[in-house]
C-alpha cells in the first residue's frame, strides 16, 4: 500500500502543479505560491490570483536522508527529501536523486526533474511528479 | 470564567501491550483516575477524547462513543478531539474550558493511542496524517524526516551537534527508568544513541519517540469544590493553543515552532508567570531536536541556545529546571493521543509530590507543552500547586 491509496480525480486535479510546476502570482502584491492558491494569505479579499510556471530552479534549504521508508517506499530506500526553495522564493518538499548524495548540502543549486513517484499497489495508479537533482550532478549512484 | 482543578490523573504502563487492545487501555485509564478523584461514576457530567489516527491503526472512529461505553458512563456526552500528536492536549483544553465556562462541572477527559495493531510502516503512514498529505507524504517524506531537517538547520544556524542531540535521549531515558509506566525502563550511554542506525539522517532511532500503546485520564472539577475530592488540588492556571502551517516547507524559519512561541507567550501572560517561574516541565519531544527547539520557544533559554543548556545539565532531574522527569515521548513512549494527557498526569503527580524516583523537590509550578505534527498545533497548560 502506498502513503494513501488516492483515486483518480484527486490526481487529475494535481497534475498541472505536479507535472509542470504550476504556481499562483498574486498581482497586487506579487508574491507567488506554490502549490496553487485562490487566495493571498497577505492580501486576502484584496488579492488577485493568477497562475504562473515555475521555474524548476532552487536552492537545497534542509534536507535528510530516509533510511526508514513509509509503505510504498520501500524499495527506494535510502532516498533524498529536501527542502527547496525556489528562485521565485516560494519552498517545496521533493526528492532529490539522480546525484551524488554526498554533494547536496544546504545551499547547493538544484534543478527540476519529472520522474515516478509512487505507485498504488501492485495495479494502482502510477503517480508521476517533481523530483529535483544538483545542477551540476551527474547519475552517479547515491551514496553518503 | 471559573478556576478548574486536576482532581483524578492516572495512566496504563506505556509500552508494546500486545495482550491489550484500545478498549482495554481507555477503560483502565479512565476508571483508575475516576478512582484517584473519588468520584462515583455519575456525578461524571461529560467525557471528552483525545486519539489521533483509530481510523488507520485500529480500524475504529467514533471513539469516545466507544469509551462512554465501555466505561459504562452512557448517556453522557462524549466528544471526540483529533489534533495530531496533540490531540490529548487539546481534549485537556476542551474539557477545561467546558469546566470553565460553567457549561459541566465534572469530566473527565482521556487520550488514547493503539499503535501496535499495525506493521511499523502502516503506523508511520498514519502518523504522516499529521503533516501535509499531498505535498510532504506523497513525496515520500515521513515524521522523522521532518524534524530530520529541522535539526540539519539548528545545526547549521546554530552549530548544535548530534551529541547535543543525544543528550537528550540519555537523560529522557535516565529518567524513563524511575517511572514504572514508562515504555523504556532502561538508561542508555551516549555511545547507545549515536551508534544506533540511522532513521533520517542526521536522526537515528534513539533520536525517535517510539510506536506505543497506551492511555492516560484526568478528572477536572471546579476549583471551589476540589476539595470535595482531594486534599491536593493541582490548579490549571493557564491553557492556550496556536496554529501555524501544517506543511514544514511553509513556514518562515524552520528552528522555531512559532506555534510553541504563541502559545507558551499567552500561557504565561494568562497566568501572570514568567518561565523562569516554572519547576518541572513536560515537553513535547518527539525527536530530540524537538526538546532542543522547545528549551528556546518556551524561553528558558535564548534562541540557539538549546544545544548548550542540556550540555550543561540544566534540564535534568536536580538541574535548574527539569524537563521531561516522565521520561518524555522518547523514554515514556508516544501513544500520540494519550501523550498530551499524559504530561498533565505527570505534572499533577509532580505537583503532589508523588513522583517517587523522579520526584521534583518543592515544584509548585508546572507546566506541559504538546505538539501537534510539524508545530501546526501547538497546546501548552500551566498548572499550579493549590496550597
Ligand atoms: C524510529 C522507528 C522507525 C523505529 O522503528 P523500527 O525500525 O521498526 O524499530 P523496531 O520496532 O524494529 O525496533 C528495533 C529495536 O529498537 C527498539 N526501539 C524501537 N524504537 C525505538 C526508539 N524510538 N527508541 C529506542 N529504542 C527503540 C525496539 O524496542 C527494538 O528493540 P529489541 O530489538 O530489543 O526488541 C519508529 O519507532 C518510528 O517511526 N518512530 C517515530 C514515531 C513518530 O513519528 N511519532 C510521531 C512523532 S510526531
Ligand atoms: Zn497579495
Amino acid at each position: 500500500m502506498s502513503s494513501m491509496t488516492v483515486g483518480l480525480p484527486l490526481t487529475w486535479r494535481r497534475i498541472p502543479e505536479r507535472y509542470n510546476l504550476i504556481g499562483s502570482e498574486c498581482e497586487i502584491c506579487h508574491t507567488k505560491y506554490f502549490p496553487v492558491r485562490r487566495i493571498c494569505p497577505q492580501c486576502r479579499r484584496k488579492g488577485k490570483m493568477k497562475e504562473v510556471k515555475l521555474s524548476g530552479k532552487g536552492k537545497v534549504y534542509s534536507y535528510t536522508r530516509i533510511y526508514a521508508p513509509p509503505s510504498g517506499f520501500e524499495l527506494d530506500a535510502p532516498y533524498m527529501i529536501a527542502i527547496i526553495e525556489l528562485e521565485e522564493g516560494p519552498r517545496l518538499t521533493a526528492q532529490v536523486e539522480d546525484c551524488n548524495a554526498r554533494d547536496v548540502k544546504i545551499g547547493t543549486p538544484v534543478e527540476m526533474i519529472f520522474r515516478k513517484i509512487q505507485e498504488d499497489g501492485k495495479e494502482g495508479l502510477i503517480h508521476y511528479g517533481f523530483k529535483f537533482k544538483t545542477v551540476s550532478g551527474t547519475s552517479h549512484i547515491l551514496q553518503e | 470564567m471559573r478556576r478548574v482543578a486536576i482532581v483524578g490523573a492516572a495512566m496504563t504502563k506505556f509500552g508494546e501491550e500486545w495482550e491489550r487492545g484500545f478498549r482495554d487501555l481507555i477503560a483502565e485509564a479512565g476508571l483508575k483516575a475516576i478512582e484517584d478523584a473519588n468520584m462515583s461514576g455519575n456525578e461524571l457530567d461529560a467525557i471528552y477524547g483525545g486519539t489521533m489516527a483509530a481510523g488507520r491503526l485500529i480500524g475504529q472512529e467514533h471513539i469516545t462513543a466507544l469509551i462512554a461505553d465501555y466505561m459504562g458512563l452512557n448517556p453522557i456526552p462524549a466528544t471526540r478531539v483529533e489534533a495530531a500528536c496533540a490531540s490529548g492536549g487539546v481534549a485537556l483544553r476542551s474539557g477545561y474550558l467546558a469546566v470553565a465556562s460553567g457549561h459541566h462541572d465534572n469530566v473527565v477527559v482521556g487520550g488514547v493511542e493503539k499503535m501496535t495493531d499495525v506493521p511499523v510502516g502502516e503506523a508511520a503512514i498514519a502518523l504522516g496524517g499529521a503533516g501535509d498529505q499531498e505535498w510532504e507524504l506523497f513525496m515520500g517524506a515521513t515524521f522523522p524526516a521532518l524534524y530530520a531537517m529541522m535539526a540539519r538547520r539548528h545545526m547549521h544556524e546554530f552549530g548544535t551537534t548530534e551529541e547535543q542531540m543525544a543528550m537528550v535521549a540519555v537523560k529522557n531515558h535516565a529518567n524513563a527508568a524511575k517511572n514504572p509506566y514508562a515504555h523504556f525502563q532502561k538508561e542508555i550511554t551516549l555511545r547507545d544513541v549515536m551508534k544506533s542506525k540511522k532513521v533520517a539522517s542526521p536522526l537515528k532511532l534513539y533520536d525517535c519517540s517510539p510506536i506505543t500503546d497506551g492511555a492516560a485520564a484526568i478528572v477536572l472539577t471546579p476549583l471551589e469544590k476540589a476539595r470535595k475530592y482531594t486534599d491536593t488540588p493541582v490548579e490549571i492556571v493557564a491553557s492556550s493553543q496556536a496554529s501555524d502551517t501544517l506543511a514544514l516547507h511553509h513556514r518562515k524559519s524552520l528552528t522555531t515552532l512559532n506555534s510553541s512561541v504563541v502559545a507558551s507567550r499567552n500561557a504565561f501572560n494568562m497566568a501572570r508567570m514568567k518561565p523562569s517561574y516554572i519547576d518541572v516541565c513536560e515537553v513535547h519531544d518527539c525527536f530530540t531536536i524537538a526538546e532542543i527547539i522547545a528549551y528556546e520557544d518556551l524561553g528558558f533559554v535564548k534562541k540557539g541556545k538549546g544545544g548548550k543548556a542540556i550540555e550543561d545539565g540544566e534540564t535534568t532531574l536536580d538541574g535548574k529546571i527539569p524537563v521531561n522527569t516522565s521520561g518524555g515521548l522518547k523514554g515514556c513512549g508516544h501513544p500520540v493521543g494519550a501523550t498530551g494527557v499524559k504530561q498533565a498526569v505527570e505534572i499533577t503527580w509532580q505537583l503532589r509530590g508523588e513522583a517517587k524516583k523522579r520526584q521534583v523537590r518543592g515544584a509548585e509550578i508546572g507546566m506541559t507543552h504538546n505538539v501537534g505534527g510539524s508545530g501546526a498545533t501547538c497546546v501548552v497548560h500551566i498548572m499550579k500547586r493549590v496550597n
